[in-house]
């Protein structure tokens, strides 16, 4: 709604945008007309509304998929755009994810294990770095250096895991091979963050009574960190988990930009530029829809880790 | 040979500010199937000295010395992985707050299955059943079904039965009990104190109890150590110490001690607080806060000496033995009376 708002308060017309320079006033007015946008806001609103609910009434009372409606620029679907871009940047937020927890689990726990040794100022500065860094910046150091300097992986692209386009790149392999970049860059933000709390956690944890009781039956250390400190310490990590990739499938714009992989965030850009609303709101609406089912997702997740809110 | 025998045992803590001397130069002994009490206040040393035993003190900034001779074994010196069998095996220890000392993410039943999997080399179906046998002799009632709850679906007092099932579900030799009354209400107090000395018998386990409520170690314990401000000011059998009681610290306990046989307008109470273990005052460490203190108390420690004909009953006081007898008599009658 707010999305819609904002474009509608926009001081330029996507009709006159989209029917090119040479358009004179008939023929602009002729193509917002088309477009729709010589409605009133309200009912613009309404059949936007109407194609997103997934019942129809036109015809008889029927159901039918979600439609975003056409992209002004190109008249494609915008489903089929979302549908295109989503997988990209599902890609590389989950592959991203694995590989951040696989860096913040084992630094978190054993900067927590030395607190103010030498492993944890040393990650600790890292991790400074890591919050500081510019993900645009870094994409392009790290494809300088390791994808141009070195040649080790591909500076820029996307390779699909199915059905390789004709002549393209394709196949786990190649995909995964395109993707190590981006994940990287996408991985060090993050990392940096998830060092930190789970780090705090499993500091806050290791005092707790019931880690003691656990010392006092005789466990060693080994099991009293794994099935005691850390199933208690990594609950709000994976509330914050479900969170963050919840946002970050909304589009990844800076690492999406600087590896020109044709993500929901790199769409959302070029959309941006071309006053094409219904592309944009057709992402925003994505976007919402995967932070509120994966949200759902931690949520029911939850009651099955934690017990304590497990309904009885 | 005694079942545990604790020797000038000192427990130092670095701090920022300086070495915290929580433990400093104390020593008991306990039989097989005894009860000691160690009663004191707050930040006394009861528990800490109870942790060093166990070697449950963070390792780093802490420095231990001393003898904890465990069945000869001196355990100050043992390796971290002997100590690991007999911790929960050999002696097992009870906490002060049930809410917190059981992980709120395992199932009741889990947690005292692992107990017995870390020492015993059977079935898990096979701890289970023993798991299920010590909840039913704790007093939970439906045992069966409870197993499988979460110590959030247990109530204070039953999760504190959990916790005695927990510690003696490989019968221990010794059974450390800190504080195992403090967070309960009183009814439940009486029962878990009660649950405690049944299995004690049933177990022929020796209970180290500790606790600042002398009513509970009147109740239960064989023999008292008293402590002050890290250090023992005052160790007798039990049946001596409320007859007899010979240091002004224990007078102030007893003083403190609410009666239901006796009429009293209020608790008398020790004024004061207890000294900072980082600077404690020079000479008795009780002096600042004692109604008979003498020039001596100022500069010199008193050393934990037996009473005239009483090689069992130690003290560390300056005064003399017949004040101390007046005193003690006129003292107990009064919290007895209610005469002021």
């Amino acid at each position: 709604m707010i999305g819609f708002v904002l474009f509608y308060l926009i001081p330029a017309d996507p009709a006159k945008f989209a029917c090119g320079r040479a358009c004179t006033e008939v023929q602009v007015q002729k193509v917002a007309h088309y477009l729709g946008t010589d409605r009133p806001l309200y009912v613009q609103y309404g059949r936007f509304l109407g194609r997103l609910f997934p019942i129809g009434f036109s015809g008889g009372f029927h159901f039918k998929a979600p439609d975003l409606g056409h992209s002004f620029v190109n008249r494609q679907p915008v489903t089929s755009i979302v549908g295109a871009a989503a997988p990209v940047t599902a890609s590389l937020v989950f592959g991203g994810m694995i590989l951040w927890m696989m860096i913040a689990l084992p630094i978190g726990i054993l900067s927590a294990l030395r607190p103010r040794s030498l492993l944890d100022r040393f990650s600790m500065t890292g991790v400074l770095i890591g919050i500081s860094a510019h993900p645009v910046w870094l994409g392009l150091i790290a494809s300088y250096l390791i994808g141009y300097r070195l040649g080790w992986t591909p500076i820029a692209g996307y390779a699909n895991f199915f059905h390789p386009l004709y002549a393209q790149p394709g196949g786990p392999v190649q995909w995964a091979y395109h993707l190590i970049l981006p994940w990287i860059t996408f991985a060090i933000l993050f990392a940096a963050v998830y060092v930190r709390m789970i780090r705090a956690n499993v500091l806050e944890t290791m005092n707790e009574d019931y880690v003691r009781t656990a010392r006092a039956k005789g466990a060693p250390e080994a099991r009293v960190m794994r099935a005691h400190i850390l199933r208690n310490a990594l609950l709000p990590v994976v509330t914050m988990l479900g969170m963050d990739v919840g946002l970050a499938l909304g589009g990844a714009v800076f690492t999406e930009t600087v590896y020109s992989l044709n993500g929901l965030g790199y769409q959302t850009i070029q959309s941006l530029n071309n006053y094409d609303s219904p592309t944009v709101l057709g992402i925003l609406v994505f976007a919402t829809t995967a932070i509120i089912v994966l949200n759902l997702v931690v949520d029911l997740l939850y009651a099955w880790i934690d017990p304590r809110i497990r309904l009885t | 040979m005694p079942l545990l025998e604790v020797k000038d045992l000192k427990t130092y803590f670095a701090t920022g500010d300086g070495v915290v001397k929580a433990v400093d130069g104390v020593s008991f002994s306990i039989e097989k199937g005894q009860t000691l009490g160690i009663v004191g206040e707050s930040g006394s040393g009861k528990s800490v000295t109870c942790l060093t035993i166990m070697g449950l003190n963070p390792k780093r900034r802490t420095t231990s010395t001393g003898e904890a001779l465990f069945n000869g074994e001196d355990l100050l010196k043992a390796s971290p992985s002997r100590l690991r069998e007999i911790r929960g095996n050999d002696i097992a220890m009870i906490f002060q707050d049930p809410m917190t000392s059981l992980n709120p993410v395992h199932t009741v039943g889990t947690q005292l299955v692992e107990a017995v999997l870390l020492h015993r080399d059977i079935s898990r179906g096979k701890a289970k059943a023993r798991a299920l046998e010590l909840l039913k002799q704790v007093g939970i009632p439906r045992a069966e079904r409870r197993i499988d709850d979460y110590p959030h679906q247990f109530s204070g007092g039953m999760r504190q039965r959990v916790m005695i099932a927990m510690a003696l579900i490989n019968d221990p030799d010794l059974l450390i009990a800190d504080e195992p009354t403090t967070a309960l209400d009183v009814t439940t107090q009486a029962q878990i104190l009660a649950l405690i000395e049944k299995l004690q018998s049933d177990y022929d386990s020796a209970v180290i109890m500790i606790t600042h409520d002398l009513g509970v170690i009147a109740e239960i314990a064989d023999d008292v150590v008293v402590m002050y401000a890290a250090e023992v000011v005052e160790k007798s059998p039990v049946d001596r110490i409320f007859k007899n009681p010979h240091h002004p610290y224990t007078w102030g306990l007893m003083g403190s001690l609410p009666r239901l046989d006796a009429d009293l307008e209020r608790l008398t109470q020790i004024p004061g607080q207890p000294p900072s273990l980082l600077r404690p005052p020079p000479g008795c460490r009780f002096h600042p806060r004692c109604a008979y203190v003498m020039d001596v108390c100022r500069t010199k420690a008193p050393r934990l000496e037996p009473v005239r004909n009483e090689p069992n009953h130690l003290q560390a006081c300056h005064l003399d033995e017949e004040t101390k007898d007046r005193e003690a008599a006129r003292l107990l009658h009064m919290f007895a009376t209610g005469a002021a």
